[in-house]
């Protein structure tokens, strides 16, 4: 089956001074698929992801995103992808409605168009008790489930999630999982960032960062039966050990 | 466009909900306007003063009584000999001591003329030369023929018998400060504000990390910003409009000229000021930071825009340093076109200064602002 490139990542560097935070790598990430971006804290995984989307400009290397250049499409990949930080960034002092609607206006869609991908949320969730609610006021998980709402709300090819289930309960999580499969069944490309492992066994296709580089990129399967052990778990700790 | 209303629809909504920060907003500058008008004077009264009389004659009673009945003083007890009432300068209940000699009766009937000691607390020198005016002017009306010596200054002031000057105050007939002050403190107020909201309205967002979340939308950057700015822009118009009504109501300032042509400047002005204050937040990293700036600016601001000292009489160095310095300009305008009732083509070249002003400011606040890094 040949597999439509949805990112190509080629020799992508940042360097902050002599420190290269991001040395050199390489990846594919394929159409529809969710691919986990794992990697220890100060890896890098959170630099490259922040050149991906457009935030911080490369150092050297090429990347194209959503069919677009990096540098010279820089405004375009922007409106093809989606982006859930860590902070959750909604407005705290809007409600839910107010956000939808100025991240909704700020990627240029509809008054009308707004109005409609309103109704559809709140069928979806069932959030008609909150809509009205401040997302201050709001538990970690709803935060959680409505930053990723919001990030999809202009329809984008690819959504980028940068450890999207930290500080909450496994329910939750499994909960915001199950969004993740929803949207990726719909052909959304996930590019996802995580510390936990079983949520690495989610993912079609699993990269591991040490230092800067890319140490392995395979399946969670595959990677497995290459390091001949059990649990995604140990593949890490493998990796990890092995280049101290 | 229409992105831009989806920004400054958020912006006012965010202003709003917050009813703590929106009373700070407009009460403050009320109460600081009303506080500040007042006590910000210059005026020179209440002057505590003490007369030694050595000669207890009709005549020293005539003088002292004249200066009984200025309103701009306030007789202390009266003491018999000049060394007490020094130890009672050295306490500081008095800064004048009229010292009349003895044979003061005397001599004006024999030789018509005779001197009087003045001696002044000069530590502010501003106000001695003030208190020293009253009393020659005091002592002139009421003989031409006394020579004051003035000890308070190396040089003794010297008299001239056959000039009569008469005074004549333009612009501020009744040498009302507030009339002065007013307009001044109004323009430091509308300027504070629009410069400390503005500069930590973008740095609210990059320490919430909603800016990043901005940033990796295709918005472009002059929408962000004008929808950033333009609520703080109104604002700023709003506090100017409450301070002139409070100017007119409550301390009578008049309003000689077209209240248009101060709102037009004040429009440009504020672009400027929200151009700084953008430059600031592009700069900086926490609220803090771009506060502790704001406050940097803002008191050299202050203290170099004329409204408390004069720019005439600053050294030439520091004069230059007032050309760059946007209250200044705000507080002449704001002065010609109230109290002298200038017109537009009055204030062009301070018009014009402001603009190009304005112009670079945002130029580089625009440059400056970066969707990536």
């Amino acid at each position: 089956m040949e597999k439509e490139k949805i990112i190509a990542v080629k020799n992508l560097t940042k360097k902050f001074g002599d420190f290269a935070a991001v040395d050199d790598i390489s990846f594919d990430v394929y159409k529809g698929e969710i691919f986990g971006f794992l990697g220890a804290n100060g890896a890098g995984k959170t630099t490259a992801m922040k050149m991906l989307i457009g935030i911080s400009s490369p150092t050297t290397g090429d990347a194209t995103v959503a069919g677009f250049d990096l540098h010279s499409q820089s405004e375009m990949v922007k409106k093809n992808i989606g982006y859930m930080s860590q902070k959750f960034s909604m407005y705290d002092d809007l409600t839910v409605k107010e956000n939808i609607i100025f991240f909704g206006g700020i990627y240029g869609l509809s008054r009308a168009k707004i109005k409609t991908k309103i109704a559809s949320l709140v069928k979806e969730l069932q959030i008609e008790d909150i809509i009205n609610s401040l997302v201050g006021s709001l538990p970690l998980g709803w935060k959680q489930k409505l930053s990723f709402s919001v990030a999809l709300l202009h329809d984008p090819q690819i959504v980028f999630l940068d450890e999207p289930t930290g500080g909450v309960d496994p329910i939750t999580r499994r909960q915001f999982w199950e969004m993740i499969y929803t949207q990726a069944f719909k052909g959304t490309t996930i590019f996802v960032t995580t510390h936990y492992m079983d949520e690495a066994e989610y993912c079609d296709r699993v990269s591991i960062m040490v230092a800067g580089k890319i140490e392995a990129l395979d399946t969670p399967k595959k990677l497995k039966e290459q390091f001949k052990v059990d649990s995604m778990n140990d593949v890490f700790l493998k990796l990890a050990r092995n280049i101290e | 466009m229409k992105t831009i209303i989806f920004i400054i629809q958020k912006e006012f909504k965010q202003i709003f909900r917050d009813k703590n920060m929106l009373r700070l907003i407009f009460i403050l500058p009320i109460l600081q306007l009303l506080i500040l008008s007042n006590a910000a004077t210059f005026d020179v009264k209440n002057i505590n003063i003490t007369i030694v009389d050595n000669d207890q004659s009709p005549r020293s009673r005539e003088l002292i009584q004249s200066f009984r009945a200025s309103t701009y003083f306030k007789m202390t007890a009266p003491f018999f000999s000049e060394k007490e009432a020094i130890e009672e300068m050295q306490k500081g209940n008095t800064s004048i001591i009229i010292n009349i000699p003895v044979h003061f009766n005397r001599d004006m009937q024999k030789e018509q003329k005779t001197n009087i000691s003045v001696i002044i607390n000069a530590i502010d020198a501003a106000t001695a030369g003030v208190e020293n005016v009253y009393v020659s002017q005091i002592i002139n009306n009421y003989n031409k023929n006394i020579q004051t010596q003035s000890k308070s200054f190396s040089n003794t002031t010297e008299i001239a018998e056959n000039i009569l000057v008469i005074p004549s105050f333009w612009y501020n007939k009744t040498l009302n400060y507030k009339t002065f002050m007013v307009p001044g403190i109004l323009v430091l107020l509308v300027t504070m504000l629009t410069l400390f909201l503005s500069s930590m309205n973008i740095v609210k967002e990059k320490e919430l990390g909603t800016l990043e979340q901005i940033n990796v939308t295709p918005i472009k950057k002059h929408q962000f910003i004008i929808g950033k700015l333009f609520p703080f822009w109104i604002l700023g118009l709003v506090i100017l409009t409450v301070g002139l009504l409070i100017a007119k109501l409550v301390f009578d300032v008049p309003m000689l000229g077209n209240i248009l042509v101060v709102y037009l400047f004040t429009a440009v002005y504020l672009l400027l000021v929200l151009g700084i204050g953008l430059f600031i937040s592009n700069h900086t990293n926490t609220q803090q930071q771009a506060m502790f700036i704001a406050w940097f600016f803002m008191v050299i601001f202050i203290l170099m825009s004329g409204l408390f000292t004069p720019i005439e009489s600053m050294p030439i160095w520091a004069q230059n340093v007032t050309l760059i310095n946007p209250i200044r300009y705000f507080v002449e305008v704001m002065r010609m076109v109230m109290l002298k009732g200038s017109g537009f083509f009055d204030i062009v070249p301070q018009f014009a200064i402001i603009s190009g002003y304005a112009i670079l400011m945002n130029g580089l606040a625009v440059w400056s602002y970066k969707k990536t890094n």
